[in-house]
C-alpha cells in the first residue's frame, strides 16, 4: 500500500511535467496548426542554457530564469527564420522541417557540450517527507506543482482575461478577418512560440533532474509521451493536455514501479496506439473534425 | 516496353557492380555494400512517403526487425541467403502490424506513432534481454567462401540485394498499384470515386515498403557481423527520413542519392575533423555531431528552398541542356 500511494504522487509529480510539456503543444498546435516535432531538441537546448548560466554564477535560480529567456527566443527565432517560411501544400513538409531541426539543434549542442550526462541539480530537496510512516513526496514533487500550477493560471489568466490573449486567439481562429481589424497575425504566431517554447524549456527545467541528466537525447521520450499525453486530450484543448499529461504520467509510474521501468517506453507505444486507434479525436474532442 | 528497361537497367547495374567491386579496395567495397544497405531502406521509404504520402519514422526500427531475425536466423540455421529471405518475411509481418494501424492516421499523429514505434525499440531489446541480449546485442556469424575477399563478397550481396529491390520497386512503381498509391497521396476523396480502396492501399504499400527495410536492416547486420539496439536509433529513421527528402521525395533515384550522402557525408565530415583536430577533446564533439549538423540544416534548407530535392535538381538542369541543344 505504502508503495501504491508513493507510487501514485510520483506518477502526479511527473504527471505535472508532462502537463507542461503538452500545453506547449497544444500551445502551437491552436497558434498554427503544427505539431511541433522539434519541441522537446528546443527545450534541451534551453535547459543546457541554464546549465552554462548557472555553472558561471552559481545560482539555480539565474539559471532557470535564463531558460525560460532562452525559450522565448528560441521560440521566436524558430519561428520567425524558418517555420514561416515552409509551405503549407503538405502537411508533412512542417513534420519534415521540425525533425531537421531536431537533428541541427542536437547536433549542435553535442559539439558545444559533447554527448555525455551532465549533472543537473535540484533547487529543493528529492528526499519524500515522511506523513505518519508514509513516504509521500518531496519538497521538490512540491516545487513541481507549484511552477506547473502558476502556468497554467498564468495562461488560462492571459488567454481569458488579457487582450493580447484574445488578439492570439482571433489570430489563430480567423487570421484574414483579425487581419482586417488589425490584429497583427504575424506577430501574434511569433508570440505564440515563443510562449510555448518558454513553456517547454520550464518543463524540461523540471524533468531533466529527476532523470539521468542533462543531455542532447534528454527529451526524447519526455516529447513522446507528452505527446501521447496531448492526443488523449485532443491536442486541441488545454484542460485537456492538463487532464491527459497526469492521466499519462500515473499510467507510467504505476508501469515502471510495478513491471520495471524500462518498460516505460513500450508502455507509451501501447497508449498512444490505443488512444489513436480507439479514439483519435481524444477523449475532450467535442465535435469529430479528422475524417479517420 | 517498361519491364524491358527496367530489366535492361538492372542488368546494366549488375555489370557496372561486379567491374566496380573488383577495382575498389576493401575499405570502399565495405563502403559501397553500407551504401547499398541504405539503399534498400531508402527505396522502400521513397515507395511509402514519397509515392504514397505516409510518413514514418519507424523505418529505422522495422530495419532492427529485419538485423535481428537475420541474427537468430544465421546462428540458427546459418543459410545466407534464406536468413536474408526469413528477415524480409518478419519484417513485412511486422510492417503489415504497423501498416493496418497506420492506414487510419494521418501526417503528424502518424509521425507521432511510429516515433513511439523507434523510441520503444531499445525497451524492447532490454525487457526481453534473453532473447535480445539488452545493449550488448548479438553476434551474426557466417562463413565467407574463400575465392573471395571478404569485403568484396559482402559488397556483390548486398549490392546485389539493392539492384533486385530497386528492380521490383521500379516495376511497382510503373505499375497499376503505383498509379493507385499516387492517386491515393493526392486526393483520396478522388480515389475512392475512382474505385480504389483506399485503406488497402495504405496498408499495402506499408507492407511494401517495410520489406526492402527489413531487407537493409538485415544487410548491415551481415555487414557488421553483429546486431544492437544503439546501431537502430531515432537518429537513424531521422537519417533514412532525410535521406528521401534531400534525394527527392517520389523518385527511387533520389533513394540512391540518398544513400549515398548517408555513406558519404559522415565520412567528409570525418576527414574534415581528423584534418582540424586542435585538441582531441574538440575532435571527440565534433565527431558525428558536425555530420548530424550538417544533414539537419541541410534538410531544413531543401524543404524550404528545393522541396523536390537533388533528383529534381538534377533534372532540371539536364532538362536546360537539352532545351539549349535543341535552340542551337
Amino acid at each position: 500500500m505504502d508503495r501504491f500511494v508513493f507510487l501514485t504522487f510520483d506518477g502526479l509529480s511527473n504527471g505535472a511535467v508532462y502537463a507542461a510539456f503538452a500545453l506547449a503543444l497544444v500551445l502551437i498546435w491552436r497558434a498554427a496548426r503544427v505539431v511541433n516535432f522539434a519541441q522537446g531538441a528546443m527545450a534541451v537546448a534551453a535547459a543546457y542554457a541554464a546549465y552554462s548560466v548557472t555553472q558561471a554564477t552559481g545560482s539555480y535560480w539565474i539559471g532557470f530564469a535564463a531558460a525560460l529567456g532562452t525559450g522565448l527566443m528560441i521560440g521566436a527565432l524558430v519561428e520567425r527564420a524558418v517555420m514561416r517560411f515552409v509551405g503549407h501544400a503538405n502537411p508533412l513538409n512542417e513534420v519534415i522541417v521540425a525533425l531537421g531541426l531536431v537533428l541541427f539543434i542536437q547536433a549542435v549542442l553535442g559539439m558545444l557540450y559533447g554527448n555525455e550526462f551532465l549533472p543537473s541539480h535540484t533547487p529543493f530537496s528529492r528526499n519524500a517527507i515522511e506523513v505518519g510512516g508514509v513516504p509521500l513526496l518531496s519538497r521538490y514533487d512540491l516545487f513541481v506543482f507549484g511552477a506547473v500550477a502558476a502556468l497554467v493560471l498564468l495562461l488560462a489568466l492571459l488567454f481569458t482575461k488579457t487582450s493580447t490573449g484574445l488578439r492570439m486567439r482571433a489570430a489563430a481562429f480567423a487570421p484574414e478577418v483579425s487581419r482586417l481589424l488589425g490584429v497583427n497575425v504575424g506577430g501574434m504566431l511569433t508570440l505564440g512560440w515563443a510562449l510555448a517554447s518558454a513553456v517547454g524549456a520550464l518543463a524540461a527545467m523540471l524533468v531533466i533532474p529527476t532523470e539521468l541528466g542533462l543531455n542532447p537525447h534528454a527529451m526524447d521520450l519526455v516529447f513522446v509521451t507528452s505527446f501521447t499525453a496531448a492526443v488523449i486530450g485532443g491536442l486541441d484543448s488545454p484542460p485537456g493536455a492538463v487532464t491527459g499529461g497526469m492521466a499519462v504520467g500515473l499510467i507510467l509510474s504505476y508501469v515502471s514501479g510495478y513491471l520495471g521501468s524500462s518498460v516505460t517506453p513500450i508502455a507509451v507505444l501501447a497508449l498512444l496506439l490505443i488512444v489513436l486507434l480507439v479514439r483519435p479525436g481524444g477523449l475532450f474532442s467535442a465535435t469529430v473534425a479528422r475524417q479517420a | 516496353m517498361t519491364l524491358q528497361k527496367h530489366l535492361i537497367f538492372t542488368a546494366l547495374g549488375g555489370i557496372f557492380l561486379f567491374a566496380v567491386t573488383q577495382q575498389l579496395e576493401p575499405f570502399r567495397n565495405y563502403q559501397l555494400a553500407t551504401m547499398a544497405a541504405y539503399l534498400c531502406a531508402t527505396a522502400g521509404l521513397t515507395i511509402l512517403t514519397g509515392l504514397n504520402g505516409q510518413i514514418s519514422l519507424g523505418h529505422g526500427a522495422l530495419m532492427a526487425v529485419g538485423a535481428y531475425t537475420m541474427a537468430f536466423a544465421q546462428n540458427g540455421i546459418g543459410n545466407l541467403y534464406l536468413s536474408l529471405l526469413l528477415a524480409m518475411l518478419a519484417t513485412t509481418a511486422v510492417g503489415a502490424i504497423i501498416g493496418v494501424a497506420a492506414a487510419r492516421l494521418r501526417g503528424p499523429y502518424l509521425a507521432g506513432l511510429t516515433l513511439a514505434v523507434a523510441l520503444a525499440i531499445p525497451a524492447f531489446t532490454v525487457t526481453f534481454d534473453g532473447l535480445f541480449n539488452s545493449e550488448q546485442g548479438l553476434p551474426v556469424s557466417f562463413t565467407p567462401p574463400e575465392t573471395l575477399p571478404i569485403e568484396t563478397w559482402q559488397a556483390l550481396t548486398a549490392g546485389g540485394s539493392a539492384l533486385l529491390v530497386m528492380f521490383l520497386l521500379a516495376n511497382v512503381v510503373s505499375s497499376r498499384f503505383g498509379r493507385a498509391m499516387r492517386a491515393v497521396r493526392d486526393n483520396e476523396v478522388a480515389a475512392r470515386l475512382a474505385g480504389i480502396h483506399v485503406a488497402r492501399t495504405q496498408v499495402l504499400s506499408f507492407v511494401i515498403s517495410a520489406a526492402p527495410a527489413g531487407l537493409g536492416g538485415a544487410l548491415l547486420a551481415f555487414l557488421a557481423q553483429n546486431v544492437s539496439p544503439g546501431a537502430f536509433s531515432l537518429t537513424l529513421s531521422l537519417y533514412l527520413l532525410l535521406a528521401i527528402v534531400i534525394g527527392g521525395l517520389g523518385n527511387l533515384a533520389g533513394a540512391v542519392w540518398g544513400a549515398f550522402l548517408l555513406v558519404a557525408l559522415p565520412d567528409l565530415t570525418n576527414s574534415l575533423t581528423e584534418g582540424i583536430t586542435a585538441s582531441p577533446e574538440l575532435a571527440r564533439k565534433l565527431d558525428g555531431n558536425l555530420a548530424l549538423a550538417i544533414f539537419g540544416l541541410t534538410l531544413i534548407v531543401v524543404m524550404l528552398v528545393a522541396p523536390g530535392g537533388l533528383q529534381s535538381l538534377v533534372q532540371r538542369i539536364s532538362h536546360r541542356i537539352r532545351k539549349g541543344r535543341n535552340h542551337v
